[in-house]
């Protein structure tokens, strides 16, 4: 196993710290990828790699949980993540048709961040706001009742 | 000090995406401004079930229920009512008794049908201060539990009361319980299952943010009757809110001394810990939700050994939802015969639903079982949008099946839904109208399914897929009458054959519209039409020379420029080019495109 610094100082020394409280959980592996991706945003190989030794599982099994889950990240995002909630609330109230624009507009499909690494992509599943459908969001932010009119005016706020 | 009036302000999360944080911070700092901090008290509550009409502010001792509050009509309300003591009339609901009058709104018809005991707490109490859980007779259950029954008598009064599992298959929950306890181990577990992955529910959510004690209690007292000293709750990452409120819940009981080593100074300990799912809908299967907890692959087991045998961690494990947790409490204060007797005859207590889809009054109702969908899709849920015309709802969601207008009367229950080819499922019920094209919705869930199929099992994993294929087929109207019957044969292959509850639910979303809506599929096979105008490759879109004007409107809302015509003259569109986006039907003014 490397001694090399994954990341930054701040963190690596965040994430060592998170390895050492998890060695008196049982069940860990997930636990300390989650915390992992806090951290870093994704889950480079490295940090997989110190995962899996930390814990005395093989590498194999980490990267197997990793691509099992969608929430796990192998790539960086872009600085804003566009999830459009294709649940069935959504889906009959238009939202693939949204979905549509947004790919038209930013040239990639779902899961594909933008060159400039400014947007990612993602069609997500219900994320319980049915009563606003059809939605989205940006970061954390929730933009409900939508029209594909709306699109330009959702990403000319995040022009900067 | 006693407050005069108390403001209570939705924080679920549908109204939280309605910016209700700013309404009240906006009611803090405008209270604070006319001197009325002391007087007035300020509440972040659960979910009140009205989602449609949120953000949703409701002030006692009145009861006046205002929506659609804005952060900028909160001076209003705050001058106005609470200070001249008048209602701010235009936030109200529009719902009027005979006298005039604006009705309370425990006497709307959303809520007057509903009977709200799963969600009791939720729009009344603060989730995030335990004082006002135990104010409601909080952890009152668990020392009644512990001080005056032995466990086996928790368990008779929970298998006497009916209960049955709300995560969907509707398993006798006093018989779950009774198979934990009598497995013979070191160490159990009690397992939450929050990870509510059905796309267009929100039950369990919204119980989490609103009450998440109430839950925790229940985990204490399954704890006591089956011996377990450990609890897991593993709940969906998606919802961070209840996330939060859960870390707050827990870590005020442990401060209060209501979990730990000495759980309320009753001798028995109790401990619970937060999982966090990371996006595999197979994880709501109880062995799939197991493997995840343990934090490895959320891949399902074969079943038996089932998981009060042999569980988490190898240990017996006692495994509920959150909603049938949150029956719990209420059953061992009032008894198993006040539970009984709400409900039909195998199916007792009430039930939660999710309502969203074409209906006016989108949101979170509960009702006892034995409710007819007429009531929830009329009553309750005040009818269709725009006057269109009801067609089906879908409960259950990937794993459910469709209830056709024709059977609108059914009284709802586990048994009734199973008959009539659907099942009860965690709650989510879709309403759809005559515009929703029922083989589109089918390959809609399937799709879902074929994503979230978790690959263990092949009839699940290439099963599901060829179906999907057929379906896509119909919709593309390259299907043939023989590709039905194929169809139908794979579902019931599937469903035999797969592993676990993923797969053998998977075709019923097809298998129960071929049933009901058979007509629909041959429309697509033989006529090669899509009656509901949904399915692209089966559409074309026309302008009605009788109505169109020639305004043009259209023409310039094309995005291919497949419009043509002269202003004031009748246009026409080249089928050849159109890419049926639907935006001239969008620009029209005249109704005059017809698909």
């Amino acid at each position: 196993m490397s001694k090399e610094i994954i990341g930054t100082p701040q963190q690596y020394e965040q994430f060592c710290q998170v390895l050492e409280e998890l060695k008196s959980v049982p069940g860990p592996v997930m636990k300390a990828m989650q915390s992992a991706q806090d951290i870093y945003g994704y889950l480079p190989i490295e940090v997989q790699s110190k995962i899996a030794s930390t814990f005395g599982v093989s590498l194999e099994e980490v990267y197997g949980i990793a691509t099992f889950y969608s929430q796990f990240n192998l790539n960086p995002k872009g600085k804003y993540t566009i999830g459009i909630c294709l649940g069935t609330a959504c889906y009959v109230k238009g939202s693939g048709a949204i979905l549509d624009k947004f790919k038209e507009k930013l040239g990639i499909s779902p899961g594909e961040t933008t060159a400039d690494r400014k947007f990612t992509l993602d069609a997500t599943r219900c994320i319980g706001c049915c009563g606003l459908a059809p939605v989205l969001t940006v970061g954390g932010e929730v933009f409900g009742n939508l029209t594909v009119d709306d699109v330009d005016r959702i990403l000319a706020r995040y022009n900067d | 000090m006693l407050e005069r009036a108390h403001i209570l302000v939705c924080g679920g999360t549908g109204c939280t995406s309605g910016n209700s944080k700013k309404i009240f911070t906006e009611f803090e700092r405008i209270l604070k401004d006319n001197k009325l901090d002391g007087e007035v008290k300020l509440i972040m509550t659960g979910c009140f079930g009205l989602c449609a009409r949120g953000p949703i502010v409701v002030v006692y001792p009145d009861g006046t229920f205002y929506q659609h509050v804005k952060p900028s009509d909160v001076e209003e309300i705050v001058v106005e009512h609470i200070l001249k003591g008048r209602p701010v009339e235009r936030l109200l609901n529009k719902e009027k008794d005979e006298d005039g009058s604006v009705k309370p709104f425990n006497e709307t018809a959303f809520y007057k049908s509903q009977h709200r005991l799963v969600l009791r707490n939720c729009g009344v109490i603060n989730p995030e201060n335990i004082d006002e859980y135990l104010a409601y007779d909080g952890y009152l259950a668990y020392q009644k539990a512990v001080t005056e029954m032995t466990p086996q008598e928790v368990i008779d009064v929970i298998k006497a009361s009916g209960l049955r599992g709300r995560g969907g298959g509707g398993f006798p929950t006093g018989t779950k319980w009774q198979f934990a306890r009598n497995s013979v181990s070191d160490k159990k577990f009690v397992v939450c299952n929050a990870d509510e992955g059905d796309p267009g529910a929100f039950m369990d959510r919204s119980v989490l943010e609103g009450d998440p004690h109430s839950v925790i209690e229940a985990m204490m007292i399954a704890g006591y009757a089956i011996g377990a000293d450990q609890g897991y709750i593993y709940v969906r990452a998606e919802y961070p809110i209840a996330v939060s409120r859960l870390q707050i819940a827990i870590a005020q009981a442990l401060e209060y001394g209501i979990l730990g080593d000495n759980a309320m100074g009753l001798g028995h300990k109790f401990n619970i810990e937060l999982r966090l799912g990371a996006g595999a809908f197979v994880c709501g299967e109880e062995t799939a939700l197991l493997n995840s907890t343990e934090g490895k692959r959320g891949e399902p087991r074969q079943r038996p050994p089932f998981p009060a045998v042999k569980g988490l961690f190898g240990k017996p494990t006692l495994i509920n939802n959150v909603e049938t947790y949150a029956n719990i409490t209420s059953i061992i204060l009032k008894g198993a015969d006040w539970f009984a007797s709400m409900g039909t005859e195998k199916s007792k207590g009430t039930k939660v639903f999710a309502l969203g889809g074409k209906i006016h009054n989108t949101g979170l109702v509960e009702i006892p079982m034995g409710t007819t969908l007429r009531t929830i899709i009329e009553e309750i849920g005040g009818g269709i949008p725009n006057g269109k015309k009801f067609k089906a709802a879908q409960t259950g969601g990937p794993s459910g099946g469709c209830i056709p207008a024709s059977l609108i009367d059914t009284p709802i229950d586990y048994d009734n839904l199973i008959a009539i080819g659907s099942m009860m499922g965690s709650g989510g019920l879709i309403v759809m109208d005559e515009d929703n094209c029922m083989v589109d919705i089918a390959k809609f869930f399937l799709e879902f399914t074929v994503d979230e199929s978790c690959g263990k099992c092949t009839p699940c994993r290439v099963g599901n897929k060829r179906l999907y294929e057929m379906l896509d087929k119909v919709t593309k109207g390259e299907a043939t009458m023989e590709d039905l019957d194929e169809m139908e044969a794979l579902c019931h292959y599937i469903k035999e054959n797969s592993l676990c509850g993923l797969g053998q639910t998977a075709p019923n979303p097809v298998l129960s519209t071929l049933r009901y809506f058979k007509d629909e599929y041959i429309a697509h096979v033989r006529d090669k039409k899509c009656p509901a105008g949904v399915c692209k490759a089966l559409v074309s879109y026309e302008i009605d020379p009788a109505l169109c004007v020639g305004c043009g409107l259209c023409k310039r809302g094309c995005p291919v420029g497949a419009i043509s015509g002269e202003i004031r003259q009748v246009h026409v569109i080249d089928p050849k080019k159109c890419i049926k986006c639907g935006a001239c039907i969008a620009a029209c003014r005249k109704n005059a495109i017809k698909k």
